[in-house]
């Protein structure tokens, strides 16, 4: 999947592809950084869909029944 | 929610009472265990049972005699199980039986036990298990009293030498051959006894026909005055029980070992000099509150063994065993998928709603359990202590809502829905046109506008044809959402909006269309003139009908859990459908016992499995096509491939086909439907200009991924929301295998993500999804 976005996923402004970095999510007053693709010039985030169906969907439950 | 209200709350919930068998038995045998034990012919668990409460379980497996009986349901039915009988096979059947005694630490006081019957040495048995020393009186040159009068063959000797191994378990101080008298000066007079030990149980039996023997005060029938619940006698330190007791008429073994039990009770708090009285309700028989439904359930007659001698075989037993109806309540859990749903029952449930609102730190468990109900208060109608698990529920998530603990995501969505129908996009409020007054509203509601607005544009023309004095349109939403996810201030503002534009109209009498508006309005306002369009209907005529000869349906009608208390409004919806010809078929739970269709308390977005389950469950109690009037119930039902009429289909019929199996709007279209109607109204009633939604986005949208946007809860409106975003700001992804664009917009607390390629003048929607979590930036 990865390798994928390296690949194929370019952001349209700058014409470049993304590489990973680091990048503050946030939920209910709490805050992690974390890992993601991102444009290294503009710095606009890319979220997969199998990111916010899966890992991220957990900690927001998890996060909401706290 | 205070401990206080709590626990009244749950004393409402009367599933853990005990079965009126153990309730009535005086030592309280858990009776239903050790029948379901037998049922799977593990006789030695039934025997534990047994002896869990009872000293001597092989004794009194031959000689109970048995007060359960006369409480047993069964014999509302035919017979009272026999439950002698069964301890009998659990006892025959059980090679070993134990009582697993804790050693006490010993204690410094002595008790005297006067009469080694089987109260004196159930008394000892427990009092010596405490660390008591206990020192036994008995008259005879054996213990046991009056058992040994019982046949070898009723009761055989080998059972009594093997329940009264027990008495070589605990230290007994066993004195035989020695009379207690009340001779002055005697050593062994029972004022010397009361005198020189800590306390005494006087437990003779019936021997004594002189009750002045004692020295005890008298009860005005001239027998020893005993306290009926401690055993306490005039003196302090003595208690009295067993046959002494309950006379020769009254003798009741098991009652003697209960007094056993009840006198070293009291003996133990007299010497901590506890209360003798606190809590002690439940010692001793009592009647129990647990209700059973019997309706339904076949007579079968007792087994009766084949060989009368040797009692059940382990197939008699069994089958005995069977007839038992392991006595429980649930009634509020058999009609009630979601009760079902959690594996318990609301006592268990309040408590949990009560812990979870308590947690300071770590996870809320019951969240899930708090917001899947959906408030339709079957349980309340079918409880026999009229528990509502609906107000618990609600009552919770008004405390959830309150400090910020409700979880975003369960009603997020219906809310913003909701916030649509209160805005200028659908709320409208005019009198009839060439009126200056109404005296008459209409307020079809958001839902009915949602999934039928023909029908509301019908109903409200036929409505300024009928009533002459004005009938004014209010369109909007009632607010209920907001209620249901326990939203106390945004329901409070809705509900003031709608009665701010009602009193501008000059309040008049309201007509809902929807039976949900219908019962907020009346709640909300008792003051208010508020009718159900059905009721309406009913006193006004229907609409003319077209002529073409129709086809007699023959449908069930499903009420709405909303209005399960309105007789009035159920009874109209009858009326219609057989002045329209229709055949009428009533479900098992109908009217007040109505189930709700799966949408209620915002069920359908909490928990959409159980929604689907009660949905399933409810369609499959007829094969007929269902009959509504509620536009939430219909879609819900056909939603699910339930064939279902919204009573508004009937009434203005289309020439759409086959309009049961029709599956409601989704989600956008419910929202655009609204607006349209809105638009419309305004243009063609009116003759206002309504502004019409500027959108220079346009989607192409395939049927595969229309049910994913559904499935997501993603409206049309934010798919456009992001691609307008993405291509004003040019902030999208490329994907280089197949040229589409990937971009995000976070309107309010959702971020949305489209894959999308434009094409032409629209756009062609591959894919969205979306999280909550926050992107703070890097």
């Amino acid at each position: 999947m990865d390798k994928q976005v390296q690949k194929i996923i370019i952001c349209n402004t700058c014409n470049i592809p993304l590489a990973l970095g680091k990048v503050t999510l946030s939920y209910l007053g709490n805050e992690f950084p974390v890992e993601l693709f991102k444009c290294p010039q503009c710095g606009l985030v890319y979220i997969p869909e199998e990111l916010a169906k899966g890992k991220m969907d957990q900690v927001e439950k998890a996060l909401e029944d706290k | 929610m205070e401990q206080k209200a709590l626990k009244e709350r749950e004393q409402q919930c009367i599933q853990e009472q005990p079965p009126g068998c153990t309730a009535a038995c005086p030592v309280h045998v858990d009776v239903r265990g050790m029948v379901a034990a037998i049922q799977k012919e593990d006789y030695k668990a039934g025997g534990q049972l047994l002896y869990n409460m009872v000293p001597f379980p092989r004794i009194i497996s031959r000689i109970c005699d048995q007060p359960c009986q006369q409480a047993c349901k069964r014999q509302e039915i035919d017979e009272a199980i026999a439950v002698n009988e069964l301890e009998k096979s659990c006892v025959d059947n059980s090679k070993e039986l134990t009582l697993k005694i804790t050693p006490m630490p010993p204690k410094d006081k002595t008790i005297a036990i006067i009469g080694a019957g089987l109260s004196g040495l159930t008394a000892a048995v427990e009092l010596g298990k405490k660390g008591y020393n206990v020192v036994i009186f008995e008259a005879k040159k054996l213990v046991g009293g009056s058992i040994w009068d019982i046949s070898e063959h009723r009761l055989p000797r080998q059972n009594i030498a093997e329940d009264f191994a027990i008495l070589k378990r605990i230290p007994l101080e066993i004195n035989l051959h020695v009379i207690v008298n009340n001779h002055k000066n005697s050593k062994m007079s029972l004022d010397h006894i009361s005198a020189a030990f800590d306390a005494v149980y006087l437990a003779t039996g019936c021997i004594e026909a002189n009750t002045h023997y004692w020295g005890l005060a008298l009860d005005v029938g001239g027998r020893i005055a005993i306290h009926p619940a401690t055993l306490a006698t005039s003196v302090p330190n003595v208690f009295a029980g067993g046959s002494l007791y309950l006379g020769p008429d009254r003798k009741s073994p098991i009652t003697s070992i209960s007094h056993g039990k009840i006198a070293a009770n009291s003996i133990d708090r007299f010497l901590q000099n506890a209360s003798l009285t606190a809590s002690r309700e439940k010692e001793g028989p009592f009647t129990s509150l647990l209700y059973t439904n019997i309706a339904g359930v076949e007579p079968q007659t007792k087994v009766r063994s084949a060989d009368p001698n040797q009692g059940y075989t382990t197939e008699e037993a069994v089958k005995e065993a069977k007839r038992c109806l392991l006595c429980e309540c649930l009634e509020c859990v058999k009609v009630c998928e979601y009760l079902a749903h959690f594996h318990a029952y609301p006592k268990r449930y309040v408590r949990e709603v009560y812990n979870n609102l308590s947690i300071v730190m770590g996870v809320h468990h019951a969240n899930k359990m708090i917001n899947a109900c959906n408030l339709c208060g079957l349980c309340e109608q079918v409880c026999p202590g009229n528990l509502n698990m609906g107000e618990i529920c609600q009552e919770a998530r008004r405390i959830m809502v309150k400090k910020g603990k409700m979880p975003p995501r369960v009603h997020d969505f219906a809310l913003r829905d909701m916030q649509f129908s209160t805005s200028e996009k659908f709320a409208f409020s005019r009198h009839q046109p060439g009126f200056a007054s109404s005296s008459t509203v209409f307020f079809p509601g958001c839902q009915l506008s949602a999934s039928s607005p023909e029908h509301v544009k019908s109903m409200y023309q036929f409505l300024c044809k009928k009533i002459t004095d004005g009938v004014g349109l209010m369109l909007g939403c009632c607010g209920i959402p907001a209620d249901w996810a326990g939203q106390e201030n945004l329901f409070k503002e809705t509900i003031k909006a709608i009665e701010d534009s009602w009193r501008k109209l000059g309040s008049p009498r309201v007509i809902t269309g929807c039976p949900t508006c219908y019962s907020i309005f009346k709640r909300e306002w008792p003051s208010m003139d508020v009718e159900s369009i059905w009721t309406v209907l009913d006193k006004i005529g229907l609409p003319d009908q077209k002529k073409e000869p129709h086809t007699s349906l023959k449908l069930v009608v499903h009420d709405t859990c909303t209005t399960r208390h309105e007789a009035a409004l159920q009874q109209s919806i009858r009326k219609i459908l057989h002045t329209l010809g229709h055949q009428v078929e009533e479900l098992e739970n109908s009217n007040e016992f109505t189930e709700c269709c799966g949408y209620g308390g915002l069920m359908l977005f909490a928990n959409k499995e159980i929604a689907h389950k009660m949905i399933k469950k409810r369609s499959q109690q007829s094969e007929n096509d269902f009959l509504t009037y509620c536009a939430m119930c219909r879609d819900n039902f056909a939603s699910q491939g339930k064939r279902s009429y919204h009573l508004l289909d009937l009434i203005f019929p289309t020439r759409q086909q086959d309009v049961a199996s029709k599956k409601g709007p989704g989600y956008s279209e419910r929202q655009e439907n609204r607006a349209r109607l809105k638009r419309t109204l305004q243009k063609e009633v009116w003759g206002e200009l309504a502004d019409k939604e500027q959108c220079n986005v346009k989607l192409i949208i395939s049927e595969k991924v229309q049910q994913v946007l559904e499935e997501l809860m993603i409206l049309d409106s934010d798919i456009i929301a992001v691609i307008s975003h993405a291509e004003h700001t040019g902030n999208k992804f490329k994907n280089m295998e197949n040229n589409s664009y990937i971009a995000s917009f976070k309107p309010a607390s959702v971020t949305y993500w489209v894959e999308y390629s434009p094409q032409e003048d629209s756009f062609l929607v591959h894919n969205a999804y979306s999280h909550r979590l926050e992107i703070k930036g890097s």
